[in-house]
């Protein structure tokens, strides 16, 4: 009752070294940016402002409402985070949220907590700030429509990254793993667009003050519309293309170099496994090769502009 | 609530409760990172990082079963690792119907599978010990020792300090939902899904409110006692020697364990 854990929290043994690294490395570079951002535009009000915050993403997470057959949806937190806090504080109290479950509950493992971070913390943050702040200034209904569709799409993105993150450590298979994952976060991101939705809903009858809807400038404002969007439509092109055609994905590992330092074991689809349409066509490298070039500078124009800001 | 009913600290006067909680934080992470590198099948590895932890709890006092008891949580993730059965090629054990499809288990298959499901199985032993045996305000010390941002620290202090304050707002909320939602016999209460959501999304945006304005109380009391934007602990973290010799019989014998994972 006090504490549920769910699905998304990857326990230690379950990524391989290298796989969790590189997610570590990639957390700690987001997370550094997050921090001087605080640092700079946050006063020491802040400090225990977002500590009882991260509290209430941990306690929020325990009301739930029955759905059917004895199950019960609850939320994650990550978008609604970020939409009351900014992008950049809700990341850093999305990772305390995952650090005290990893390190208190051990739902979720220590070596794998930069995965779970990346996962659930900072792609959710960016993709439910990115799309609420792409439509500001419209009407509430329009608003409240695209906060439900960032939270679901959050939790897409996040079940979506930890699939390949197990796919990479030579977990799971690519061809189960992403439709079997997908297909429950799929119902589990609708009780989280559902809740999030009617959070900011009443926030938004009763203090509307605390949305802080012009606190950032324009233009940081719309590099995070393209942030969230560009990691949104990632994640709509990459899901139904991996679950239709999981070769596809698996070639663009391999031009990247990932496959042989992701697994030690031989890898191979199940033998009566036919590839439908797509398979070993030319359409599907150019494809993957197109998604590749997108994620790289999705990574790229995200750095360059945290550096930008910095200086 | 009581302030420690999240705690997972067991007070007891051991060697283990006495060591440096920096000690123990980079032996446990090293050790999970071990584990890590143990190549599949390593059964000798395997035993002896299990005696490493059974050996552990010995010396924390705490029973030595006491992590085998608790260890069930990362079970249910196994069910993820499974299609690792069917999927590398190697010598066919047997082969089982299901649906459309024939699923084969082999033997190369079988052998990565039991090899993850101990990796976790080990690193989750040694995770609970951790927080068993370590109160977590100096966990967290350790970690701002450790060069974790003090910003980072200073929030999962924060988290920490009023998880229970606002799982009792929570209780609160949900007490206040199931009193108002009777229902004659034999019938049920209140609308659809989308309704009972809506009802749970206020009660998420109600104890948001209620955070934040308890946030702000929190932090003119702070101020009036002098908060000027950092913490401070009473107990400050001291290696002593013992400290550093338990560093380097620990690392000692995880090294020990990746030589025997190689043999």
């Amino acid at each position: 009752m006090l504490y549920a854990p769910t699905p998304l929290h990857i326990p230690d043994g379950f990524l391989n070294l290298i796989v969790s690294l590189i997610c570590w490395l990639i957390t700690i570079v987001t997370l550094g940016f997050a921090i001087s951002k605080t640092n700079q535009s946050l006063g020491e009000k802040q400090i225990p402002l977002m500590g009882v915050m991260a509290a209430f993403i941990f306690a929020a997470q325990m009301i739930n409402f029955p759905v059917a057959g004895g199950t019960s949806g609850h939320m994650l937190g990550g978008a609604l985070a970020a939409i009351v806090l900014g992008p950049w504080a809700g990341m850093l109290v999305m990772t305390a949220v995952i650090a005290v479950q990893a390190l208190l509950f051990q739902d979720g493992g220590l070596l794998v907590m930069g995965a779970n971070i990346l996962n659930m913390g900072l792609v959710t943050a960016a993709i439910g700030y990115g799309l609420y702040r792409s439509v500001i200034g419209q009407s509430r209904g329009v608003k409240l429509g695209m906060i439900g569709f960032a939270a679901w799409l959050s939790v897409m993105a996040g079940a979506l990254l930890t699939s390949m993150q197990l796919w990479l450590s030579g977990t799971s298979q690519l061809g189960i793993v992403i439709p079997a994952m997908m297909g429950v976060h799929a119902l589990i991101g609708i009780g989280e667009a559902l809740i999030t939705v009617f959070a900011v809903g009443f926030i938004m009858q009763t203090r509307p003050d605390l949305l802080g809807e012009g606190s950032e400038s324009a233009k940081a404002s719309r590099n995070w519309v393209y942030v969230g969007g560009i990691i949104a439509l990632l994640v709509v092109l990459i899901s139904p293309f991996a679950s239709g055609d999981p070769d596809g994905l698996e070639r663009v590992a391999i031009d990247m170099g990932f496959i042989g330092t992701g697994l030690d074991a031989p890898y191979e689809i199940i033998p009566d496994y036919t590839v439908p349409f797509l398979g070993e066509t030319a359409l599907s490298t150019i494809v993957a090769g197109v998604i590749g070039a997108i994620v790289v500078g999705a990574i790229i124009v995200l750095v360059g502009r945290g550096m930008k800001a910095k200086s | 609530m009581h302030f420690d009913a999240f705690d997972r600290y067991h007070e007891k006067e051991s060697f283990l409760h006495r060591l440096d909680p920096r000690v123990k934080v980079v032996v446990t992470v090293l050790f999970i990172v071990s584990n890590a590198l143990l190549p599949d099948g390593s059964w000798l590895a395997f035993v002896a990082a299990w005696v490493f932890v059974v050996a552990s709890n010995l010396l924390s006092k705490l029973g030595i079963g006491y992590t085998f008891k608790r260890s069930i949580i990362a079970l249910p993730f196994a069910l993820i690792a499974i299609t690792v059965l069917f999927s590398i090629p190697g010598k066919p054990l047997t082969t089982f119907h299901f649906l459309m499809w024939d699923f084969t288990i082999t033997d190369a298959g079988l052998l990565r599978f039991v090899s993850i499901l101990i990796r976790a199985w080990l690193s989750v032993q040694m995770a609970i010990l951790l927080v068993a045996v370590t109160r977590f305000p100096d966990l967290v010390h350790a970690l701002e020792h450790l060069r974790v941002p003090a910003i980072l620290t200073t929030i999962i202090a924060f988290l920490y300090r009023y998880l229970f304050v606002l799982t009792d707002e929570v209780f609160r909320l949900l007490r206040a939902r199931q009193a108002r939602s009777a229902a004659a016999p034999g019938s049920r209460s209140g609308g659809g899904v989308v309704w009972r959501a809506k009802v749970a999304g206020n009660m998420a945006g109600q104890l948001f409110l209620r955070s934040y304005e308890r946030s702000d109380r929190i932090y003119n009391a702070m101020v009036a006692r002098g908060y000027a934007g950092h913490l401070y602990t009473l107990n400050p973290h001291e290696m002593r020697s013992g400290d550093y010799y338990a560093t380097a019989f620990a690392i000692a014998v995880i090294f020990l364990m990746q030589v025997l994972g190689r043999l």
